[in-house]
């Protein structure tokens, strides 16, 4: 308190909202390192084609299966060896990357808009719209996701965009959900009235006014889902309903691979720590933004 | 003509069958530039009073009214749309807890310059710049120290105090013919409360607004209104001018609210609460609302419901009066009504 006089007499400079939710995020290691990785990651992703040290579908056919450089039998041109059709793994991984996080951004953006709307319709209007719409998602919910996903892809048939929407459809009833639950309980805040005396309309109301104030947990769950989607497509990959080859997709890349898993065990493992490192970032980045922006574990 | 005029007004929550009455056959009349205070204990339907006649009661209340009229223009036949742009215009709100009443997410000066650009002068409308200085300007005038720093400041920033001053900075911003003011006061400082009641009725007489300043503070009413409603369960027990309504309270409601007030207590004897609550939803007595917590009850008091009645200016609803002296009038007599009970056949 006596903190809070002083400053009101001297008035020295208010943080600014960016800084102080930077002080907030910084306190915690784990989320500074996710968000170091996450960094590294989207810079690989940009600088993917200058960054790799050969085209990912080159196919060098006197080098395949050629082990990583640093066991017998390697060779420093191919750094993490080579997959069963000689191409580099190194690059294909890079490569990789980028389809990782344009698949988690596309698919967390389409299931985001979807489920800000319908969550806060939900949220606002109550009544029969909320019924019809959570029950709609408490059925998408009932199923394993992803055997949604799966029986998405198997209508609109395989491929990395149906992929994308499949998992998008997956994430949904998720952000719905949280969506619903903060509108109900920022609607009921002063605020909220104090707006509509102003003379706020439904639109204005529902999208500047209530809508800003929901977005901390919703940054917290995009972030995770981010998380999820990848895998979700890693997984839809390897089934081989996600990106076909020969593209570079981390999932699919798993699958092809799987019968060498004795014999160049390599081919396997560096995608399968490449998913792992990239959900771990991802993870790692929306549990430090949770602590930063959920004012209950603020101090 | 009184500027704001509002007869019969009544809100109820809830099913025909389970109906809640929160605001019950209220009436009043406000002049341009007058205050009116109203007081009552919580829940007595002071702040749904407020609410309703801004139009902002939700489904499933339901508002309904005699009349409710504001500058001759009939509030309940009012579209949408205009009620919209009269509201926050010609009449402003501000509320107990400023702090929550601020919106969390924009700053001070975004929050203000909304407001102009909503209802603002069409210069204001027009110009982002105008609507800047004026801003400034506003929370100068609010007295807020080092307002031009202020403008960056989120709410949570502010003091609780400060904050308030920017809640009557957003509800003065468009020169408001008429201000509600819901406990402004309760959620502050004692010291900070003073401050900020005296920067409220200094507006008020700058700009000859109409002030309805609802409070349990009966010293703070006293100080400042010209009229005087004391709300119960959602009725009006008793109006009237001050002083005469706290000097010679009529209704055994008034009078015991102001036996309560520390200043009319004897400094080592036990403050004179008024014994019970409020009714809510499911105590609702039959009779007087108040028969239950009230000193001078008789039997009559819990059959009968007494009209509110008297002359415009000093209305009471109670069947017995108090007079000068805060005796019941009108054939009260607590010795003969226990006679009568106890002839009767039981």
């Amino acid at each position: 308190m006596a903190d809070g006089a002083v400053r009101d007499v001297a008035a020295s400079p208010i943080p600014g909202p960016w800084s102080e939710l930077w002080r907030a995020y910084a306190q915690s290691r784990g989320a500074l390192i996710g968000l170091f990785l996450v960094l590294a990651l989207i810079l690989l992703a940009i600088f993917a084609d200058v960054v790799s040290p050969h085209p990912p579908n080159e196919q060098y056919r006197e080098f395949t299966l050629t082990p990583p450089m640093w066991q017998q039998g390697g060779t420093p041109r191919f750094v993490l060896g080579t997959d069963p059709v000689g191409r580099d793994m190194l690059s294909r991984l890079i490569h990789g990357t980028r389809l990782s996080l344009v698949i988690g951004v596309i698919s967390v953006a389409i299931s985001l808009s979807l489920g800000i709307v319908l969550g806060l319709a939900a949220g606002f209007f109550r009544g029969l719209t909320e019924t019809v719409i959570m029950r709609v998602m408490d059925v998408m919910l009932a199923l394993p996701s992803l055997l949604l996903a799966i029986a998405v892809v198997a209508i609109l048939g395989p491929g990395l965009a149906n992929a994308m929407y499949a998992i998008a459809i997956v994430l949904l009833p998720h952000y719905v959900r949280l969506m619903r639950a903060a509108v109900i309980a920022e609607s009921g805040r002063e605020y909220v009235t104090s707006s509509r005396i102003a003379g706020a309309g439904t639109l204005r109301l529902m999208f500047a006014t209530i809508l800003p104030n929901c977005a901390a947990p919703l940054i917290v769950q995009a972030t995770l889902g981010f998380s999820s989607a990848i895998l979700d497509a890693a997984a839809l990959g390897f089934l081989g309903l996600g990106a076909q080859p020969p593209t570079p997709e981390w999932g699919s890349m798993l699958a092809s691979a799987l019968e060498f898993i004795q014999r160049a065990p390599w081919v396997v493992t560096f995608p399968g720590l490449a998913i792992l490192i990239t959900v771990l970032a991802f993870n790692l980045m929306g549990d430090g933004l949770r602590d930063a922006l959920d004012p209950r574990l603020k101090r | 003509m009184p500027l704001l005029d509002i007869a019969g007004l009544t809100v109820t929550f809830g099913t025909d069958e389970h109906a809640f009455v929160a605001v019950d056959d209220v009436d009043l009349a406000l002049d341009e530039g007058a205050i009116v205070g109203v007081v009552g204990e919580s829940g007595s339907g002071k702040s749904v009073t407020a609410l309703a006649l801004l139009g902002l009661v939700d489904f499933p209340g339901r508002v309904s009214a005699h009349r409710m009229t504001f500058a001759g223009r009939d509030l309940r036949a009012m579209t949408e749309q205009s009620r919209r742009a009269l509201i926050g215009k010609d009449i402003a709100m501000i509320f107990q807890d400023p702090l929550a009443s601020l919106d969390p997410c924009y700053t001070v000066a975004y929050q203000l310059m909304e407001a102009l650009a909503a209802h603002g002068t069409p210069g204001e409308r027009r110009s982002r710049h105008l609507r800047r200085s004026r801003a400034l300007e506003l929370l100068q005038q609010v007295e807020i120290p080092d307002a031009a720093a202020r403008m960056r400041a989120f709410p949570h920033q502010l003091s609780g105090g400060m904050a308030q001053r920017v809640m009557i900075a957003m509800a003065i911003a468009c020169e408001p013919r008429v201000l509600i003011a819901d406990e402004p006061t309760t959620a502050l400082d004692v010291t900070v409360q003073a401050q900020v009641l005296d920067l409220l009725l200094r507006l008020q007489e700058q700009r000859g607004m109409a002030l309805i300043l609802i409070t349990h503070d009966l010293a703070v009413v006293a100080e400042t209104a010209q009229r005087v409603v004391v709300m119960y369960a959602g009725q009006q027990v008793e109006t009237g001018p001050l002083p005469e309504i706290f000097a010679a309270p009529k209704h055994p409601y008034t009078q015991a609210l102001l036996a309560a007030l520390p200043e009319n207590n004897d400094e080592r004897a036990r403050l004179q609460a008024i014994p019970g609550v409020v009714p809510g939803l499911h105590d609702r007595p039959t009779g007087c609302l108040l028969s239950p917590r009230c000193r001078y009850a008789l039997d009559r008091c819990h059959r009968d419901m007494p009209p509110l009645d008297g002359p415009p200016e000093r209305k009471v609803r109670c069947h017995f009066p108090l007079d000068a002296e805060g005796r019941p009038t009108g054939g009260w007599n607590r010795e003969k009504a226990a006679e009568v009970a106890a002839s009767m056949p039981s």
